[in-house]
């Protein structure tokens, strides 16, 4: 019965259940209950996916799909979303993937279980369901997936539908970003798809090199010709787009590419109507004029094209061209700031564009714009801005770009600082400002690095402190709920310091300092309380010094302070009260020693703050080095327990800060409160270090040595030389006075906000400036009246003037020694910013000039047994046998080409048929097979004969050469596409010529070179083997009757044990001994100290052992023995006999041989696999800790690979790179001991070898074996 | 590489979301509407860029939207695309939808969800643009249709009928609702698109 409603709820159930319509629709209708409704929906989803009615199933997971994008999380229906995928049907399919694209990502965990689904998906026969897999495997790829369906995905790039092909190509993009080792083997049949017949492929094969590109610009480099020719041969302009894009990234690597493009581009800036592509040429044009930068007269016109079209672009109504303009101007600022001024009006009429984008766009560009001259004007038009702007990010933004403007360069367009002042002083009027820590320290800056405005400031900041009731006080504290604070107080941070620290220049500092101690203070934040602390302190000081002659008079301000000090002194904030409470002490102490011995009080207090501070650049802190073996995280002493801890630091700190007061005083003065936690801390570091029962003289000692540590420390700078800015300062001190009288009695008509009297208005200094213009223009055509007669003398006066000019301007301080000793002032920081861990195109920085090296190969699907269906292999077969055939035919055409390359070829051929037959061994499955053609038919035919060579050397020039070529021809565009074309040919030729050569040299030599390639690859141990059997058999000793000889190789199997083979020959020649049979052999070995002889016989070591054969005349056998290795780092000599007996016709005669087996340390090496990364996460991870080089003199090879070859073919060696005439090599004994080879060659026949790995003597040995096999 | 494509009413609600990197549902949720608020106060006479949100992308990103009747397009895209081109391919889009909807209005995208993804996937995939004519589009879209078509069969011709049943009652709702215009591109000289 059941049954029966099941079924029929099965047929019908599509009837009976929502489907995507019903499901918007029924949302639709409960807008009250939403929720509610979609909960409900959901556990109607949860029953249908139960059902086993794939269309059921298909109709939940699509409304799932629309859930998703609303907000509600689906993953629990991953499992549901594979079955859908895995339907037969494209509609359920689709659903399933387009599911699978929205929800799934890389930590999904059931993607492993697709792996299959997809590849069958891939190679299906339906071009809809295999694009359908490729755009949902693009959003979803892990590296696994990558990995395994790399292959696939690289058949369908040749696919016979563009619509698969173009979707293949592009996923390719994705593969690389999980899965960088494809990049090489596929890269060349990538290549071949920029010259697709079809349109959109090109398409997509120009994107994903040009987002590869983009990222690692240098390894493209060589693509450029190909660019070249694509642009100007398409007509597509999103392909254009993408290119001129690329050529952008690519110029600043290779000017030359720049002076080749500037031409093509200014024509297709001149003719093209599409706005997006003119304005991407005009951004490489400007990418290609930074790159080359010196200024080149021709290229002028170039600017003077992209300038035009700018404007153009900017005058137009299309308020996305004028943004797009904008911010193309502001490149060409980096480059010519001059020609950029002269649409000085343009820009600013764009500042009063509607449109916050693009008034934001247009202060970056004035911030290059600005002059000595302008920025008064320039700056009083942002400040009206600022008032009528909306919106206080607009606002913020406006405001630090002012600062930015004023500050650039050190402050080199600012010729009158009172005015820069009072602009800042009328910034801190904002409302809601967020820029107040940006604005306290402009403030400070300008008051350290100009000492001329010093009287100025201080009076201006101390009008601050004055009323300090209208900083917002209470908005100060950032939270989410309050969205309009703004830190605005924190101005008074920057003032109160000033105040403190210049006092000698207060009026009368009584009444700042009251102001500064009024009880309001304490709503400050703690930090801005702690520098009123510490500048209450300073101006008491300062005071106290002013009054020395009059007790009384201290004695009153010492009683006063110490009053006010108490609302501190229980401050909640701890550095305050801290502060609080040592200035107390010090206060009571000065008021004892005033009530017994006030002579010298002043000068006591007085030194706690002498000395001058200097600016110290921001980065200054971050960049004193640490100093050699100095671990800072390492423990001094054994970490005490809590409690212990505790006491103790208290009871240090409290010793130290006492002694070493003075200096700690002194730090805390330094530049601005925000510094002062950092030195505190140091300080205390300090503490730590003396030991808890410290004596006297060591701490004298401790302080002698920080005397002079500091004395050494650029932070602790001494007085400077000031004699200059000190005239300087008195010159403008009377000046100064009288300005800010002026300003007083001009500011009172002023509107601002909240009016504090005696503020200044930087609107007074415009006008003045505007005065002072005016009456130098009149002076000017006075004098130029004056002096009409001579032009010379005319000439004269202004240049003097200007000199005038610039004497009025003060002295801006800047330090050279801003930074630490020892620092570099490179801004290495900044230069690191790519180099993001993250970023997944690290991996991608891959060489891709270089050669492809046998391992590097595609992963081969090799299906796990179980997993395996039977569909995809039949299909992939069927796939497979046109494929092989195509490519045999090119083999053909290429041997028609020429016939030198015939010897090469067949030895190809039989190298494939080696590895062919190798991997038959390990892997029976034809597929294997297919994708080993395949692989080969990747490479382009100039690639195939170059590997056969491996000179890689050669073939970088040659591809150097090409693109040195293309880009030094001056000659017409079409011929040259004409020469590279040809160039191929050519290089053919030499290339054959060159294996000629080596032919006739030395045949043995290249047979062992191939041999060794094989050893490089990832080929398994097995075929290492095979090669392995056909070395040479060493000869070890002989005797009339038998020659022994050896072979040693490592047991694959076991990686203890060393296999010695031991070949015989019967050699007797003797006539007489005709017919002679030489038998019961029995071999006597001694084991040597690290080397133990395995006996299956469980006999004792030194019992001799039977060799089961016996020889006939001129015969030979071999055996092969086992044994034990305890140690890899010497070489060794095992010693032995073999007894015999010769039977002839004379009769029996018994005989004996001893041999002397020598091992070297070489024979302990097993072939291994390390790659670049690994190589130098070798050298760098500090295990390799014993180095050995050694030289040698080299004849008779030509280049390093020569000895490459043969050194690999001896040895178990791996090659890692090869640079020019550097290689570096890679091999590992038994033990897993890692050894890093560097050979050089040297220009007088001589090679450098230099080794390092974990044992001295391992390594020594090793380059020995090395040298003495070269140097043969 | 582009990032992301929404596409949301003049209320915020998304009609469609498709990001090309990982985020969570909320995080999803949370973008849409930091989106929605950049770009919802600006007026149409403004430009179309604007620099990226702070949940999606950073210095290096920006959002590039159309405003079409009730539904703004937004594309989140770094500086490898062209600004103007990325324009462009909205229109192209737009169009695609309209060929493919007849006249479409944003009932369409509200009920055929599925078939604006499918779409989408033909001119964008994995973050990057895929195809750029709109008759290839289009062509492929039918052909995908005619697929489904033929799977569906018998057993399809039933389905559908209840559908169009099921469907009667919306022509209620949707008299109100004002079509999608496709205004002109004002002066763009827009990309030729074969």
């Amino acid at each position: 019965m059941d049954a029966a409603i099941r079924k029929a709820k099965d047929s019908f159930g599509q009837i009976f259940d929502k489907n995507l319509h019903d499901l918007v629709r029924g949302i639709r209708n409960h807008k009250e209950h939403e929720a509610k409704y979609i909960a409900e929906c959901i556990d109607e989803i949860k029953q249908e996916l139960k059902q086993d009615n794939i269309a059921v199933k298909a109709n939940a997971i699509n409304k799932l799909c629309y859930l998703q994008m609303i907000g509600y999380d689906i993953s629990w229906a991953s499992f549901n979303i594979i079955e859908v995928m895995s339907s037969t049907k494209f509609t359920f399919k689709r659903i399933g993937y387009l599911a699978a694209s929205q929800t799934f990502h890389e930590g999904t965990d059931v993607l492993m279980l697709t792996t299959n689904l997809i590849r069958k998906d891939l190679g299906s026969q339906s071009m809809y369901e295999c694009g359908v897999a490729i755009s949902g495997l693009a959003c979803f790829l892990t590296p696994d997936l990558a990995r395994d369906l790399v292959n696939e995905i690289m058949n369908l790039m040749t696919s016979n539908k563009p619509y698969i092909r173009k979707k293949a190509v592009l996923i390719m993009y994705k593969i690389f970003l999980k899965y960088p080792d494809a990049l090489r083997p596929s890269f060349p049949r990538l290549k071949e798809k920029l010259d697709d017949p079809e349109p959109s492929v090109q398409a997509a094969a120009v994107n994903v090199i040009c987002e590869l590109a983009r990222k690692n610009p240098k390894n493209y480099l060589s693509l450029a010709p190909i660019f070249f020719k694509l642009m100007s041969v398409s007509t597509n302009n999103w392909v254009l787009i993408k290119i001129i894009k690329l050529f952008g990234a690519l110029t600043p690597l290779e000017p030359r590419l720049g002076k080749k493009l500037i031409e093509p581009l200014t024509n297709i800036i001149n003719s093209t109507s599409a706005m997006s592509l003119l304005y991407e040429c005009i951004n490489t044009v400007l990418a290609v004029l930074v790159s080359i930068s010196s200024g080149q007269p021709n290229h002028n016109s170039a600017i003077e094209v992209c300038l035009q079209k700018l404007r153009i672009l900017i005058e137009d109504s299309d308020q996305n061209l004028k943004y797009l303009g904008l911010l193309a101007m502001s490149k060409i600022l980096q480059t010519n700031p001059k020609s950029v001024q002269m649409h000085k009006d343009l820009i600013m009429q764009c500042l009063d564009d509607k449109d916050e984008s693009i008034r934001l766009r247009s202060l970056d560009l004035l911030y290059g714009m600005v002059s000595k001259k302008n920025l008064m004007e320039i700056i009083k038009k942002l400040m009206m801005h600022m008032s009528k702007a909306e919106g206080t990010h607009y606002r913020d933004e406006l405001l630090a770009k002012i600062i930015d403007i004023c500050s650039q360069n050190n402050y080199q367009f600012v010729t009158n600082f009172e005015w820069y002042v009072s602009v800042l002083v009328e910034l801190t009027r904002m409302e809601g400002t967020r820029h107040g820590k940006l604005l306290s320290s402009q403030m400070l800056d300008v008051a350290i690095r100009v000492e001329t405005i010093r009287p100025f400031i201080v009076a201006q900041m101390s009008i601050l402190i004055d009323n300090m009731h209208v900083f917002a006080i209470t908005n100060s504290i950032p939270s989410k709920e309050n969205k309009n604070y703004s830190d605005i107080c924190e101005v008074l941070n920057a003032a109160t310091w000033i105040c403190g620290e210049f006092a000698a220049n207060l009026q009368n500092p009584m009444k700042t300092l009251e102001s500064m101690s009024k009880s309001k203070v304490t709503n400050l934040p703690g930090h801005i309380q702690s520098t009123f602390v510490q500048n209450i302190f300073k101006l008491y000081v300062h005071l106290i010094k002013k009054n020395s002659q009059d007790y009384d008079e201290c004695k009153r301000l010492t009683d006063y302070l110490i009053d006010k000090m108490k609302i501190f002194e229980q401050n909640s904030d701890i550095e305050v009260q801290e502060r609080a409470c040592s200035f107390l002490q010090i206060l009571k102490y000065v008021l004892k020693m005033l009530d017994s011995d006030p002579s010298g009080v002043e000068n006591e207090l007085w030194s706690l703050f002498e000395g001058e501070l200097n600016p110290v650049a921001p980065k200054a802190q971050r960049k004193v080095p640490v100093p050699e073996g100095l671990d800072l995280d390492a423990w001094i002493n054994d970490p005490p327990s809590d409690e212990e801890q505790n006491d103790l630091t208290s009871s240090q700190e409290n010793h130290i800060f006492v002694k070493n007061e003075k200096f700690e005083l002194k730090s805390y003065t330094s530049y601005g409160g925000n510094n002062s936690s950092d030195i505190k801390t140091s300080v205390s570091v300090g503490a730590k270090k003396i030991q808890p029962d410290i004596s006297e003289e060591d701490l004298a000692k401790y302080k002698e040595s920080r005397k002079i540590q500091i004395e050494s420390n650029p932070f602790y700078i001494k007085q400077m030389k000031k004699s200059e800015s000190n005239s300087l300062m008195s010159n403008n001190m009377s000046k100064a006075t009288s300005y800010s009288e002026s300003i007083r009695s001009q500011s009172i008509d002023l509107k601002i906000p909240i009016s504090i009297p005696g503020v200044t208005s930087s609107d007074s200094y415009y006008r003045m400036s505007k005065i002072d213009d005016e009456n130098k223009k009149l002076k000017k055509k006075m004098k130029s009246k004056a002096g009409k007669d001579s032009k010379k003398k005319k000439s004269k006066n202004d240049v003097e003037e200007d000199d005038e000019d610039e004497e009025n301007i003060p002295v801006v301080k800047i330090l050279a020694n801003e930074m630490p000793d020892g620092v570099n002032n490179d801004s290495d920081d900044d230069k690191n910013k790519f180099k993001d861990p993250k970023d997944p195109h690290r991996a991608l920085d891959i060489d891709l000039d270089e050669p492809l090296k046998d391992y590097e190969r595609l992963p081969t699907s090799g299906y796990r047994p179980g997993i395996l269906t039977d569909k995809p292999k039949k299909t992939n077969g069927l796939k497979e046998e046109p494929k092989k055939e195509s490519n045999h035919k090119k083999e053909e055409k290429k041997k028609s080409k020429s016939k030198s390359k015939d010897a090469e070829k067949s030895e190809k051929k039989s190298r494939h048929k080696k590895s062919d037959k190798s991997v038959d061994l390990l892997v029976s499955n034809d597929t294997v097979n297919g994708h080993e053609n395949e692989y080969n038919e990747l490479l382009s035919p100039e690639h195939e004969i170059k590997t056969v060579i491996t000179e890689s050397k050669i073939k970088k020039q040659d591809q150097g050469d090409d693109l040195e070529f293309w880009l030094s021809g001056t000659k017409s565009e079409e011929k040259e596409e004409v020469k590279i074309e040809e160039k191929i040919e050519p290089k053919v030729e030499k290339k054959s010529k060159k294996s000629k050569k080596d032919e006739t040299k030395d045949e043995k030599k290249k047979e062992k070179k191939s041999k060794s390639k094989g050893k490089n690859g990832h080929h398994d141990l097995k075929q290492a083997e095979i090669e392995d059997s056909k070395n040479i058999y060493k000869h070890v000793a002989s005797n009339k009757h038998l020659n022994i000889s050896c072979l040693m190789r490592p047991n694959h199997m076991n990686l203890n044990q060393l296999i010695i083979g031991l070949r015989l020959d019967n050699i007797t020649t003797d006539d007489k001994l005709k017919n002679s049979e030489i038998s019961s052999i029995e071999l006597n070995l001694l084991n040597t100290s690290s080397l133990k002889l395995i006996r299956e016989d469980k006999k004792s070591a030194n019992d001799s052992i039977r060799i089961p054969f016996s020889l006939s005349n001129s015969s030979q056998n071999e055996i092969e023995y086992f044994f034990e290795v305890s140690d890899c780092t010497y070489g060794q000599i095992l010693k032995g006999n073999f007894i015999y007996i010769i039977k002839s016709d004379l009769g029996t005669i018994q005989d004996k041989i001893d041999f002397k087996l020598k091992i070297p340390c070489s024979s302990f090496l097993i072939p291994t696999s390390c790659d670049n990364d690994e190589f130098s996460k070798w050298l760098s991870s500090g295990q390799l800790t014993s180095k050995y080089s050694i030289k040698c003199n080299i004849s008779n090879y030509e280049d390093i690979n020569s000895i490459l070859g043969i050194l690999t073919s001896n040895f178990h060696l791996t090659k890692i790179e090869i640079v020019d005439n550097t290689a570096s090599i890679f091999a590992s004994t038994m033990k897993h001991q890692p050894i890093c080879i560097l050979i050089k060659l040297l220009g007088n026949e001589t090679l450098s070898m230099d080794g390092k790995s974990t044992s001295q003597s391992l390594i020594e040995n090793i380059l020995d074996e090395l040298k003495t096999v070269i140097s043969v | 590489m582009i990032k992301a494509i929404l596409i949301f009413n003049n209320h915020g609600k998304p009609r469609l979301s498709k990001f090309y990197e990982h985020y969570s549902e909320d995080m999803q949720q949370q973008i849409i509407r930091e989106t929605f608020q950049l770009v919802s106060k600006r007026d149409d006479n403004v430009c179309n860029f604007l620099e990226g949100g702070s949940l999606i992308g950073g210095s290096d990103y920006k959002i590039i939207y159309r405003h079409y009747a009730t539904l703004y397009f937004v594309f989140c895209v770094d500086s490898s695309e062209s600004e103007l081109g990325i324009l462009d391919l909205i229109q192209v889009f737009v169009e695609t939808l309209d060929k493919c909807f007849e006249n479409v209005c944003e009932l369409d995208l509200i009920f055929h969800f599925d078939k604006v993804q499918y779409i989408l996937q033909e001119l964008c995939m994995g973050g990057m643009v895929l195809e750029t004519n709109m008759n290839e589009i289009v062509l492929r879209i039918e052909e995908m249709n005619k697929l489904e078509k033929s799977e569906a069969g018998l057993g399809g011709s039933q389905s559908k009928a209840i559908t169009a049943v099921k469907e009667m009652n919306i022509s209620n709702i949707t008299q109100k609702i004002k079509d999608i215009k496709l205004p002109e591109l004002p002066n763009l000289g827009s990309i030729k698109l074969s």
